[in-house]
């Protein structure tokens, strides 16, 4: 809201319509141009047509947003275009229609800073996302940008800028949580000629998203985080590794690149000063592995990307055996705050060994999802019920599943435990990159860790046995118990293994793998053991485990789910009540999704049977007219 | 080749960009070009092919026109991600991994594409398609095949 300048009367206005990726695939480009077609044509004065990066709050996208006022629409379409701009941008009157409704009261909230999602975030990473434009240095300038960096190379020493990010206490926010500070003072302090600084955005985990929306919607405050991060380590050449699936990060990051050599923030003699920097972006090609710092060292150089053992560091030997800095995203998008508002300030916020913000893709079973940026130390429930605005369709909370693939799910009892780096680890998950993904009645515990498992087995680069063959042997065990085939020695069978692919794996991912399976084990075992013994799924979502029946009181021979049936395996008639055939059926669900909610005929159930007739019969005529 | 090897030096870090290069002209990497790649950056063809087959943006056989995803993010899973991918095989009549015959299509599953609050999500070249249900997948591949 700051940087919308107030004007002589009311009639200046600005509408910023959000160009992320979530906004782009709601077609956003095309109602920026249907609205700067439909300004020129009002010929309105005053009024701007612009667009921002990410606002995080992707799922009521397309989103934009008008200053002076800060008026928030959501699910805005290019056919919504003449109305915003007669209605408001003309006359002033906002258009209530596309306001917010938040999912709790129902109620329409015209303000942006009254959302409740945005209101209970504390943005510092995401300070300038979805405030300005990510294509002009000059936006970034004008809210204070580069001043850090330029306070930096007049007033402070290498040594400074290290001790100053050491009393912050930032840790690294790409999941291990290592202290910032004291990774770069390794660095500064390693002997060699030539260093090199790296920005990691290789955000690999499925369900994070943050360092994209950091990269799309203020590209440049990672680049000036990571020109400090240089000066302070001494190096005179960076990278940002990011990945290929991300193209309009890739895109925005090289033009600020572009910008701010041309405006004499990278390059040689920076600002006038002794220090140089260039900056290169290598784009991933579809690794996950890696995001892990010796295995992207590896890709940089053009090798398969697999880890390392360590020591070396690579605060000693990194890139071509030189001294290197690996920081991610967010880290490094937090630096220039830090150096501006003092690490006092920052360190005032969050816990007592997590400080300041960390950044959640809240996503999954959740009203409001999208990106959120807390302090340290919240408890879960507040995340989920008050930011996130709690489960949709009045369905019952079962698990948070934290730190991705490499994390835990965590049940009800979790939900008043604090968000930081040591109490996630202590319940058996961890912070990771951030993804917050929510799961309710409906979601299987025993799939949601087979599915994990299938994707680190796939992910796995094959260097250490126990990841290699450990992980596979733990999916077809869970592919098995998913199937109604697990056996009762399979639960301590699984125990073992992931303790033993965890103790023998030399990176991240192997040792992380196995999270996923033990926290499984830890707070649902009553799931496994119900597939195991009863062969029933409790979440009514294993295929092979469930049945759809058709419930003779009820249907009404209306013939929809035949017709959808992609098995063809309803029989039925006009007015006669449908019966599926239960060897034929493929358990896809479609019959209970087509079956019209007046007759709500089909049910879903896990070993169970439901008594039905063996082939149709006629409808039962209604008493409904007697009663009338 | 010759004219993606006018944008490198020949230096043996390059190897990743010039194998995207390859991929993006071709759409995928011909064993004539690993050739080639060898001989440029003076590096064992083995070493190429253990690079290619390591990440999985390269591809040894042609890709189909159309390139289409479905992610199976986290959070697309848990929004039903596996019917959406079931509902394309069934449209598309191959499964994930494959091409189709006629080079036409070629579908593939992605681990995430980071649009994970539009789960569940699919991608056509470089258009990404959020909140799919199975009964929007006919209408965005009838979307691409209008625009032919």
């Amino acid at each position: 809201m700051t940087r919308a300048k107030p004007s002589n009367g009311n009639k200046q206005r600005t509408i910023y319509v959000c160009q992320g990726t979530g906004c782009i695939s709601g077609k956003s480009l095309e109602i920026t141009e249907a609205l700067k077609k439909a300004v020129k044509e009002q010929g309105l004065q005053g009024v701007n047509v612009d667009f921002t990066g990410c606002h995080g709050f992707c799922e009521q996208g397309p989103v934009a947003i008008v200053e002076p006022e800060g008026i928030f629409y959501a699910h805005v379409t290019a056919a919504d275009v003449p109305e915003i701009v007669e209605s408001h941008l003309r006359d002033g009157k906002p258009v209530e229609r596309l306001f917010y409704k938040d999912p709790v009261s129902g109620e329409a909230i015209p303000y942006h800073k009254d959302i409740k999602f945005y209101s209970m975030q504390q943005r510092i990473i995401l300070r300038n996302c979805g405030r300005l434009n990510p294509e002009r240095i000059e936006d970034y300038m004008a809210v204070g940008g580069y001043e850090s960096l330029k306070k930096v190379l007049k007033e402070m020493t290498p040594e400074q800028v290290i001790d100053e990010v050491k009393r912050s206490g930032l840790r690294g926010r790409g999941g291990a949580g290592f202290p910032t500070g004291t990774k770069w003072d390794f660095c500064h302090n390693a002997v060699g000629d030539q260093k090199y600084m790296i920005c990691n955005a290789d955000e690999g985990d499925p369900g994070a998203f943050m360092d994209r929306s950091t990269m799309e919607g203020d590209p440049y405050t990672v680049i000036e985080g990571m020109t400090i991060a240089a000066y302070a380590i001494g190096a005179s050449e960076g990278y940002i590794y990011i990945r290929a699936e991300y193209p309009l990060a890739v895109k925005r990051v090289r033009l600020a690149i572009q910008q701010a050599e041309e405006k004499g923030f990278l390059g040689d003699k920076i600002q006038g000063s002794d220090f140089s920097l260039h900056i290169h972006v290598k784009e991933g090609a579809g690794a996950f592995v890696c995001g892990e710092e010796t295995a992207l060292l590896a890709s940089i150089e053009g090798k398969r990307g697999m880890p390392r053992s360590r020591p070396p560091f690579p605060a000693n030997s990194g890139l071509w055996g030189k001294p290197t800095t690996i920081n991610n995203v967010k880290s490094l998008a937090t630096v220039p705050v830090i150096i501006d508002k003092g690490a006092e300030w920052y360190a005032s916020t969050g816990t007592e060994k997590s400080k300041g913000t960390c950044v959640f893709a809240l996503t999954g079973k959740i009203a409001n999802s999208g990106l959120i940026e807390v302090p340290m130390g919240i408890p879960l429930r507040k995340i989920i019920y008050e930011i996130g605005g709690g489960i949709p369709g009045n369905k019952k909370f079962k698990a948070v599943q934290t730190g991705g693939p490499s994390g835990g799910c965590l049940p009800e009892s979790y939900l008043d435990q604090p968000v930081d780096y040591e109490s996630l680890a202590a319940a058996g998950s961890m912070m990771g990159s951030g993804g917050m993904v929510v799961m309710d009645e409906e979601t299987c515990m025993v799939d949601v860790a087979r599915y994990f498992l299938s994707f680190t087995q796939a992910e796995s680069c094959g260097k250490c046995v126990p990841c290699r063959i450990g992980t596979k042997q733990m999916l077809d065990i869970l592919e098995r118990i998913c199937q109604g085939e697990g056996r009762p020695e399979d639960i301590p069978l699984l125990q073992q293994l992931g303790e033993q692919v965890k103790a023998g794996s030399l990176c991240g991912l192997g040792q992380t793998a196995p999270n996923p399976v033990l926290t499984t084990l830890r707070y649902f075992r009553d799931e496994y053991e119900a597939h195991i013994n009863e062969k029933r799924c409790p979440a009514l979502s294993c295929t092979k485990l469930i049945s759809f029946y058709i419930l003779p009181d009820k249907c009404q021979g209306c013939g929809i789910c035949a017709r959808e049936c992609p098995t063809e395996c309803i029989a039925g008639g006009k007015r006669m009540v449908h019966v599926i055939d239960q060897e034929k059926c493929a358990r896809c669900g479609t019959c209970l999704e087509v079956c019209p909610e007046r007759f709500s005929a089909i049910v879903k159930v896990s070993a169970e049977e439901v008594d039905v007739p063996s082939e149709p019969i006629p409808v039962k005529e209604k008493p409904k007219a007697a009663a009338a | 080749m010759k004219e993606i090897f006018s944008h490198y030096q020949g230096d043996k870090q390059e190897l990743i960009p010039i194998l995207q290069e390859t991929q993006a002209k071709f759409r995928y990497v011909p064993a004539a070009a690993m050739h080639e790649i060898s001989r440029f950056l003076r590096i064992p063809e083995s070493t190429i092919y253990g690079v290619s087959t390591f990440y999985a943006q390269f591809k040894l056989t042609p890709l189909g026109k159309k390139l289409i995803r479905v992610c199976r993010g986290t959070a697309c899973h848990v929004r039903g991600a596996s019917k959406v991918l079931a509902e394309v095989e069934k449209q598309l009549g191959i499964k994930a991994g494959q091409t189709s015959d006629d080079l036409e299509y070629t579908l593939e599953t992605v681990a995430c594409i980071g649009a994970c609050a539009l789960a569940p999500t699919m991608t056509i070249d470089n258009e990404t398609y959020g909140k799919m249900t199975t009964k929007k997948v006919a209408e965005v591949l009838g979307d691409t095949s209008k625009a032919e």
